[in-house]
């Protein structure tokens, strides 16, 4: 009776926007997983050996450990937080001598034939550990204090992971601090961290004349926007020009510096290769002149990514007829550069309503977020829209050489058991958490 | 605090969607505005494979195979897939190599192709090697055996007209032909492998791949909507009798010169030789380059079609036609005769004539039959003469367009390529030799075939079908049918029936019971055939060889033309050999040895002491390779001294060139000044 009742409510007040998007794009990576393997000379698409069957079994996991989760009790999460977070450290540091060695990282668990990536399913942890952190009654968020407590634990797992040579999952952890902001971290947070993400990626991407004037129209624009206040204020104008100054000299004066006297070569070809361009031919340390020169790896995986993404067109090659995926010429084809499968089938039309779903996916998780009564829910919300957030989008800007090629998935979509395991559990805590939305959790 | 929140959490809503826009930004561009990806995207992926279609067989009348496709087998190796413990010694003893040869084949492959492509390992493995391959196969992982088409000739016979295939040559595919070939093709370059090459080849098939990044050919792209598919080439049923062929050639072994038979009714080619023959399938296969400089160094000359590219002069062989104008424009009538004794007299010198028996020139009838120099100059010159046509300029140019309807004088037309045309003067030729002044007598010789006419064994036997079929010809052709169809477009131009001049039908009696009696009682008489009449014409033609500016009188080219039967022509011969001797000696056996090899199948017992004397004579001179070498040594020189003389005003040039500008500027301010400086 009672259970009757429980999976009544569950029906009734679970948010079916959120599991239709899931199950959209669940649905979807199977397909394009499935595009990338299947063979014409198949006989059957049931192969237990192909990934897309596995990534199938996966899902199956994932959608009966998100069963469990709906079942358990509300309060079980926030009550295990800090627990399973110093589980998950110890895990993590544990990897670092115990893992196993998978393309030069350790950051995989091997349990028999089975492998885990702990780095995956910590950022569930780390997003209970943080939401229970801020929600906790004697947290004061305005008090600098606890805003440095609650950035650490983000940070203690990244630099563990940053240890175990995994940067790109580490990186995934900076996440958090959008959901951060959120609750009340300064807008300079976000503002400093975003023009210096920008300014970097700027000065490498584009081109240094041009960098300048972009960076001088910038600053004449702000200036007659805010021209009331600058002639009021004398720190506001010195604010101004200075940092256009510091901008102007870390694009047009440290970096080439840098990189033409500091930098060796093969620093320098890291760089670039991660942003997947050629390296400049100032910057261009050749030991001989006449040396041909090596393909680098991901500029290698960029190059084809864009082959295979620009060939498809508006409206892609179709179903099964991406000829770049099919015959893996993309690297890391079924998880990281899984996008391209999708852009050169469906084209710009496919990868458009993909990136919808995504983006209605996240709109809709911080709706949620926004409706629950007990911060601790609110905060995990946030939490959970800014990893799926930063995975979508470094993922596809890395695809199209946006970003630096940095190994993570895109969320739900790219083969792996870990990843989708660890966005299942996130998304359906939430789910749990939002059927109790009226209650207070602590 | 709450608006605070709520600002915010617009704030970060608003990232996720202007990220979300950038991103989609990008991509527009990208898969919009950015088309080099998709040409990229095909270049590595699409693969073109061409098909060849196997090229069409070759028949023989009887529909015996002369020229077919045969696999062969090159063994490919994939570097990158042979395993450590691969069994190299095993391989070498398999392929009869030894370790360094393969090190260095392995060398050589890596340092030109990727480890990952397929590269040839070995060209043409032979029976044995490729049997123990296969054998083992197993064992040599990374290796495979590759199967490829080589034409294969049945009895090796017949090499000079089948011709052979090669690689199409930068020069060929410049012009129109050659359009639709790329480098590395194959193409007919001789005999009818060229002349039908369209109709053999058949039409390539090309089907797109989809390759992976190994570049190993994957699914048909686009499920194949591009291909077009092989069409094979079409057969070639032939006229010619591939025994008849085989035993001609034989006959001919260890002789120099040609034989061309004929089927009268159709202008089929039923045999032709050019001897000395060659293996045409040394032409194809691994050796062919090498085998191809050895032939073409061969003093004999074996890759030159003598059957129809060679001229001679056709000597006694020509009388019957002589006889023919000489008949049909009133010149003579049959009864005509003239007392020879040895020699013809009436210009100047005299001109010798074999036959010594008085009366042997009593009429036409003898006169042919005996062969007899003397008459036959005279009723040449009596023909020219003649008074109706009004001076020998004249009457030279009606003999002239006689011979020119007979097919001489241009090529006849035949479905081989390269064919010669021979010499038939006419009277611009004279006058422009003799520089106007000249008579019947000047030109005398041509009535007895010597002189400046020239004809290919081709033209002769084709005449022989003319006095066959009492006038008219069918251009000679070796094709009878294209892929099963005598309708061909291509083979049209064969069922055209050439009508010879205004000659009647008893001018042909005449001339045919004249070449009976030949056989009969006159020069021809030792090859008579038990049972068939035939007509024919003995030859014994003069020639000189020009060896460094010297004319050498050689021995006579033995010749013989015929046709058989007399009733009922179903085979016209022409048979020249060169430097024999005798037309009657030589060249008269072989021809009725083939005659009746053609119409009753076998040789009778009687006639196998002449088979025998035919099949064992050697009749090639030594002189030949001496005369070839001194021409070989003259040729050298004289492209020696053209290099040096080339050499001589290239540096010449060069040096003007330089001094150009030197003597431009010399010019221009230096001469001024000196002038300046005089005033």
């Amino acid at each position: 009776m009672a259970a009757e009742s429980l999976s009544r409510s569950i029906i009734r007040k679970i948010d079916g926007v959120t599991l239709l998007l899931y199950f959209a794009i669940v649905v979807i990576g199977l397909l394009a997983v499935f595009s990338v393997e299947h063979r014409t000379t198949d006989t059957t698409i049931f192969m237990m050996n192909k990934s897309y069957m596995k990534q199938s079994m996966w899902l199956g996991y994932s959608l009966l450990i998100g069963f469990v989760i709906l079942l358990t009790d509300s309060k079980l999460f926030s009550s295990i937080a800090f627990l399973s977070y110093s589980i998950g450290l110890v895990v993590l540091i544990v990897t670092i001598f115990a893992g196993v060695d998978v393309k030069g990282s350790k950051s995989w668990l091997g349990v028999g034939a089975f492998r885990f990536q702990p780095g995956e399913v910590c950022k569930i942890f780390t997003s209970l550990a943080i939401a229970r952190y801020i929600s906790l009654p004697e947290t004061n968020f305005k008090k600098l204090k606890s805003r440095l407590t609650a950035v650490a634990l983000a940070l203690v797992p990244a630099l563990i992971i940053i240890l175990q040579d995994e940067t790109g999952l580490a990186l995934v952890y900076f996440s958090f601090i959008l959901a951060m902001y959120r609750e009340g971290l300064p807008n300079a947070v976000l503002v400093i961290g975003f023009s210096l993400v920008a300014l970097v990626l700027g000065t490498l991407l584009i081109d240094r004349k041009a960098l300048f004037i972009v960076l001088t129209v910038l600053a004449i624009l702000i200036a007659v926007l805010t021209r009331q206040s600058l002639r009021r204020n004398m720190e506001a104008r010195i604010l101004l020009v200075g940092i256009w100054l510091i901008c102007i000299l870390f694009s047009q004066v440290a970096v080439p510096f840098a990189f033409k006297h500091v930098f060796k070569k093969h620093h320098i070809d890291r760089i670039y290769s991660l942003i997947g361009k050629d390296v400049p031919e100032e910057y261009n340390k050749q030991a001989t002149p006449g040396e041909e020169k090596k393909v680098n790896p991901s500029e290698y995986n960029v190059l084809q990514s864009k082959i295979a993404i620009g060939s498809g067109g508006l409206m892609g090659k179709g179903f099964l007829n991406g000829t770049s995926t099919k015959n893996q010429f993309v690297p890391e084809q079924n998880t990281d550069f899984i996008f391209c499968a999708i852009g050169e089938q469906f084209g710009f039309v496919g990868s458009g309503i993909l990136i919808a779903l995504y983006v209605s996916l996240m709109l809709r998780i911080s709706f949620i977020a926004e409706r629950q009564r007990s911060p601790f829910s609110r905060i995990y919300g946030y939490c959970v829209a800014c990893i799926l957030f930063f995975h979508f989008a470094v993922n596809i800007s890395m695809t199209i050489g946006l970003a630096p090629v940095i190994g993570i998935t895109l969320p739900l979509l790219s083969y792996g058991g870990s990843s989708l395991m660890s966005f299942s559990i996130l998304i359906f805590i939430l789910l749990r958490l939002d059927l109790d939305r009226a209650g207070m959790i602590r | 605090m709450a608006t605070a929140a709520d600002s915010r959490q617009y704030i970060v809503r608003f990232i996720f969607i202007g990220v979300a826009i950038i991103i989609l930004l990008r991509l527009f561009f990208l898969q919009n505005f950015e088309s080099k990806y998709k040409i990229l995207a095909n270049d590595i992926t699409i693969y073109k494979k061409v098909v060849y279609p196997p090229r069409g067989v070759i028949y023989d009348r009887k529909g015996k195979v002369m020229l077919s496709n045969t696999a062969i087998y090159d063994l490919m190796v994939t570097p990158r897939n042979i395993p450590k413990n691969f069994d190299t010694a095993e391989l070498c003893t398999v392929l009869n190599i030894d370790k360094p040869t393969f090190l260095k084949t392995m060398k050589l492959i890596l340092t030109r192709n990727i480890d990952v492509r397929q590269s040839v390992f070995m060209e043409q493995l032979n029976e044995a090697q490729t049997a123990g391959f296969q054998e083992n196969a197993y064992l040599f992982t990374g290796f495979e055996l590759v199967e490829r088409n080589i034409r294969k000739y049945q009895d090796a016979h017949a090499g000079i007209v089948l011709g052979y295939i090669g690689e199409v040559s930068p020069d060929m595919l410049k012009k129109p032909r050659y359009q639709t070939y790329r480098q590395g093709d194959y193409t007919g370059l001789s005999g009818l492998e060229l002349q039908y090459e369209e109709s053999l080849r058949g039409q390539r098939g090309v089907h797109y791949l989809e390759r992976d990044k190994y570049n190993r050919p994957r699914d048909p792209y686009k499920g194949g909507a591009l291909d077009s598919q092989e069409i094979s080439g079409k057969s070639l049923e032939l006229y010619v009798d591939a025994d008849l062929q085989a035993y001609a050639e034989e006959l001919m072994k260890n002789k120099i010169g040609s034989v061309v038979a004929l089927d009268p009714k159709t202008g089929g080619v039923l045999a032709m030789v050019s001897s000395p023959t060659y293996d045409p399938n040394e032409l194809c296969g691994k050796d062919r380059t090498h085998n191809y400089a050895t032939l073409y160094r061969d003093p004999t000359r074996p890759l030159f079609n003598r059957a129809m590219q060679a001229t001679y002069q056709p000597g006694s062989t020509i009388k019957p036609m002589t006889g023919l104008v000489a008949l049909s424009v009133g010149a003579i009538t049959p009864a005509f005769g003239l007392a020879c004794y040895g020699s013809y007299n009436y210009c100047g010198r005299p001109i010798a004539c074999d036959e010594k028996i008085p009366g042997h020139a009593g009429n036409f009838l003898l006169a042919l039959a005996h062969s007899c120099n003397s008459y036959f100059c005279h009723i040449f010159r009596l023909t020219v003469d003649l008074e109706k046509f009004g001076g020998v300029k004249n009457g030279l140019q009606v003999w002239h367009d006689f011979f020119y309807s007979f097919g001489y004088g241009h090529p006849t037309g035949i479905d081989l390529p390269f064919e010669g045309k021979g010499l038939l003067p006419d009277s611009a030729y004279y006058n422009a030799r003799y520089k106007g002044s000249w008579n019947s007598c000047t030109i005398v010789f041509v009535g007895m075939g010597q002189g400046e006419l020239a004809l290919t064994p081709l033209q002769m036997a084709n005449g022989m079908c003319i006095i066959a079929n009492k006038g008219y010809y069918y251009t000679p052709h070796f094709v009878r049918a294209i892929g099963n169809n005598e309708k061909d477009p291509l083979l049209s131009k064969y069922h055209e029936k050439h009508v010879v001049g205004t000659v009647s039908e008893q001018v042909y009696d005449i001339i045919q019971q004249g070449m009976q009696e030949v056989v009969e009682s006159g020069t021809a008489a030792a090859s008579k055939i038990e049972g068939i009449n035939f007509c024919a014409k003995t030859g014994t033609a003069q020639n000189k060889a020009v060896v460094n500016g010297e004319v050498i009188k050689m021995q006579n080219h033995s010749m013989f033309v015929a046709f058989a039967p007399r009733e009922n022509p179903k085979i016209a011969i022409a048979v020249a050999i060169e430097n024999a001797g005798y037309g009657a000696a030589w060249a008269a056996p072989i021809a009725s040895l083939l005659m009746e090899k053609f119409l009753k199948d076998s040789i009778s017992s009687k006639r196998k002491a002449v088979e025998t004397k035919m099949l064992d004579a050697h009749l090639i001179n030594k002189y030949v390779y001496t005369i070839d070498s001194v021409s070989r040594l003259h040729d050298a020189k004289v492209f020696e001294a053209r290099a040096q003389k080339r050499h001589e005003e290239d540096s010449l040039r060069r040096t003007s060139d330089s001094t150009v500008i030197v003597n431009w500027f010399s010019q221009k301010f230096l001469q001024p000044k000196k002038e300046e400086k005089r005033k």
